[in-house]
């Protein structure tokens, strides 16, 4: 469908910095609309106003704040001095890697293979061995604890979140995420077809689950415990200042931006609109300025995701570890089970 | 003094054994954490030492003396109404009510009283106080938990107090207002019409916490059951205000003892706890300000007219006496001890103040919690540290 031919190097080129967008964009946009500007209203103050009109280039002088800090190594971290510098580069890359699986539109992907949500939860806990080395390599208390606390946590809502999936997985039937975009958009409810069948309807506790854990993940409030600045300071981010201090931001608000994407994506219908609205069937007949519109539409679903996330971190107080742990364990992980059960006995009975 | 190096010791041996323990079952080894003094939890320099294991508290001592600023001994070189600007600083959270009992011990020693309506006027100023402190409190316990939006409806609603406060005194935070005899100035014009919408305000500022932070499942989970002092450890600990009184015991000086102020002229209600948890130490508080506002509310209908200062000499020099007067301060009793030989300023002035005695109790309570409870515990103590350090 692609009119274009572009060459190896033009379109590696174009992947590169599309990622970069990708990745960049909703960051910058979650941290200004929501961590500036929609939790200041909710606490009754102004929030940034001098930066630009109503603080928008807030997070511009705030990254070059950032960047003018010395970038300070801890004397006991000085042994694995580039264990410790890398960290929050390993953070930052899983974000990348994760957005590489994403449809933006019916051929705007950045790779589009059959494993693809199965690689994406994979990818998803390379950050946890980035705050793991952090956490150890800062040669801090405060951060070693916060350290092995993010491990954990993030182990824990490892799995709900894999079973949650599994139900979109069953009932799509397939592991390809433009797939599971493409059943959404082109299915029916009870022969209605005004909609598609966007899972979050079929799949509603599923969205839920994966909606906890993905806050989890993304160690938000109420599961903020590996940063828990009341007691941890910082928790693995203590030692850690200037740029690299960016980086462990920009990879919080950029994960932030892609697992909501991926909600969308696996819940939401992601870039398409119902296929009966403008006649198509498959994937084929979609026309190209979808390859537009596409990508606006998952940033839009993204920001209504993004906004319950956000919702939840400015309002809950947090969870301590062990009833962290307890909630995994013993309430998301046994909803999840009985979800996939009763998707999968409902999708053999249809 | 010797028991509490008793504690102290037996306190250490009992780390030792268990580090003994743990590290012959597990071959770990504790690490020590320092909370503090610099530390967000802690409101000021104090410093926990904690022995962990894992993330469990296996000894736990504060430390205190970082901010020590020798209030005592620098009221021994100042005239008696100089003090009130020093002791303004000891809550500073709560500054007019740490004035009250020094000046009421200074009063009984010269066998002055201050007037009716100044007895009203300083105890509408004193709930003041209390509402500005315990309101900041109850914000701050929700950032203390990891609920970052309560401590700003806290800073919103006590700015208005605080600009009460600032009316009637001119200072927000050290009003200093507080003479031998009676106050600085009468109220200001409009000053009772504000501060009844004020307590509106507050009352709802109330509503809201009660709503965002007490019925929320995570906030009871975090502090039900956590840091639970039982009434005869609190009692012995001497434990004081709303720590005190969520333990179950209804203890609460403006009511139990006869001062010239004019708590007796209200109709309020003295709130207790049976938990004697986190939990009820928070509820307890968010009750009292309640109370206080009704208090406000009710002195303001029946602030009697006339002067607000007796007469007393210009140049003021105590008779020779010992005079002990304590009240109910926003963080528990506060008292001083004053010995005066006659001249213009005290001989000798003992601050008893509430933190110090409250946070004494840290060792036994935090003895098994886990890190996070720590913080819980510490923040529903609530200390202030210039209240601990003097």
């Amino acid at each position: 469908m692609v009119g274009v031919e572009l060459a190896y190097w033009a379109e590696s080129l174009l992947r590169v910095l599309g990622g970069l967008v990708a990745v960049l964009l909703p960051a910058g946009t979650v941290v200004y609309l929501f961590l500036f500007k929609m939790m200041s209203f909710m606490q009754s103050r102004l929030g940034p106003m001098e930066a630009g009109p109503y603080g928008s280039l807030q997070l511009f002088a705030e990254v070059g704040k950032w960047l003018q800090k010395e970038d300070i190594v801890p004397t006991n971290a000085q042994p694995e001095a580039r264990i410790f510098k890398i960290a929050p580069l390993v953070v930052l890359a899983s974000t990348f890697l994760l957005v590489a699986v994403v449809p933006f539109g019916p051929d705007a992907w950045f790779t589009d293979f059959d494993g693809g949500i199965f690689y994406a939860l994979a990818v998803s806990s390379v950050s946890v061995l980035g705050i793991l080395i952090a956490g150890w390599s800062s040669a801090n208390k405060y951060s070693l604890l916060g350290g092995l606390r993010a491990a954990g946590q993030l182990i824990a809502y490892e799995l709900p979140m894999v079973l949650a999936v599994i139900g979109v997985v069953i009932q799509a039937g397939t592991m390809n995420l433009q797939k599971i975009v493409v059943a959404q958009n082109a299915g029916e409810i009870f022969g209605w077809d005004g909609l598609g069948n966007p899972f979050l309807l079929t799949q509603f506790v599923g969205f839920l689950i994966f909606m906890i854990a993905v806050q989890a993940e993304l160690t938000q409030t109420p599961f903020d415990m590996p940063i828990a600045e009341s007691e941890l300071v910082s928790g693995y981010m203590t030692e850690y200042s200037g740029f690299r201090f960016l980086i462990f931001f920009i990879g919080e608000f950029a994960t932030a931006g892609v697992f909501s994407m991926i909600a969308s994506v696996l819940f939401l219908g992601g870039w398409g609109v119902p296929f009966a609205w403008f006649g198509w069937t498959a994937i084929d007949d979609v026309d190209n300025w979808m390859n537009v519109v596409g990508p606006l539409i998952l940033f839009t679903k993204m920001i209504i995701v993004v906004f319950f996330v956000m919702w939840v971190r400015f309002s809950y107080p947090r969870f301590r570890e062990d009833q962290l742990q307890r909630f995994a364990w013993k309430v998301l992980i046994p909803i999840s089970l009985a979800n996939i059960m009763v998707t999968a006995v409902l999708k053999v009975a249809f | 003094m010797t028991m509490l190096g008793d504690r102290q010791q037996l306190s250490y041996i009992a780390a030792q054994a268990a580090d003994a323990r743990v590290n012959v079952e597990l071959e770990t080894e504790g690490m020590t954490l320092n909370i503090g003094p610099q530390h967000p939890a802690t409101h000021g320099t104090l410093r926990i030492v904690a022995r962990l294991d894992g993330e469990q508290v296996v000894w736990a001592e504060p430390v205190a003396g970082y901010m020590h600023r020798g209030y005592e001994k620098l009221t021994e070189v100042r005239t008696f109404p100089q003090v009130t600007a020093l002791i303004n600083r000891i809550d500073w959270l709560g500054s007019f009510a740490n004035e009250v009992p020094f000046i009421l011990a200074a009063e009984k020693l010269m066998g002055v009283e201050a007037p009716p309506r100044a007895q009203h006027i300083r105890t509408i100023l004193f709930e003041l106080s209390r509402i500005a402190n315990v309101s900041l409190f109850l914000g701050d316990l929700g950032v203390q938990l990891g609920a970052v939006t309560p401590v700003f409806f806290a800073f919103r609603d006590r700015e208005y107090v605080l600009n009460l406060i600032e009316a009637a005194t001119g200072g927000r935070f050290h009003p200093n207002f507080d003479r031998i005899g009676g106050l600085k100035d009468d109220l200001p014009a409009g000053f009772i019409d504000e501060t009844r919408t004020v307590m509106v305000k507050l009352r709802r500022f109330c509503d809201e916490i009660e709503s965002l932070l007490f019925g929320n499942e995570i906030f009871q989970s975090r502090t039900r059951g956590v840091g639970v002092i039982p009434r005869d450890v609190a009692l012995s600990y001497g434990l004081s205000g709303a720590n005190l009184r969520a333990s179950g015991v209804e203890w609460d000086l403006r009511r139990d003892q006869d001062l010239p102020m004019a708590w007796n002229k209200a109709d309020w209600k003295v709130w207790t706890h049976p938990d004697g948890d986190s939990f009820a130490r928070c509820w307890v508080r968010l009750q009292e300000v309640r109370e206080s506002t009704k208090i406000v509310d009710q002195l303001l209908d029946t602030i009697p007219a006339g002067p607000v200062m007796t007469k007393v000499p210009k140049i003021i020099k105590v008779p020779e006496g010992e005079a002990w007067v304590s009240t109910e301060n926003p963080l528990g009793e506060m008292g001083y001890y004053v010995v005066s030989k006659g001249d213009l300023g005290p001989f000798r002035v003992k601050i008893r103040s509430a933190s110090f005695n409250n946070i004494s109790i840290v060792p036994w309570v935090l003895r098994g919690v886990y890190v996070p409870d720590i913080i819980t515990i510490l923040a529903s103590l609530y200390f202030i540290l210039g209240d601990i350090d003097r």
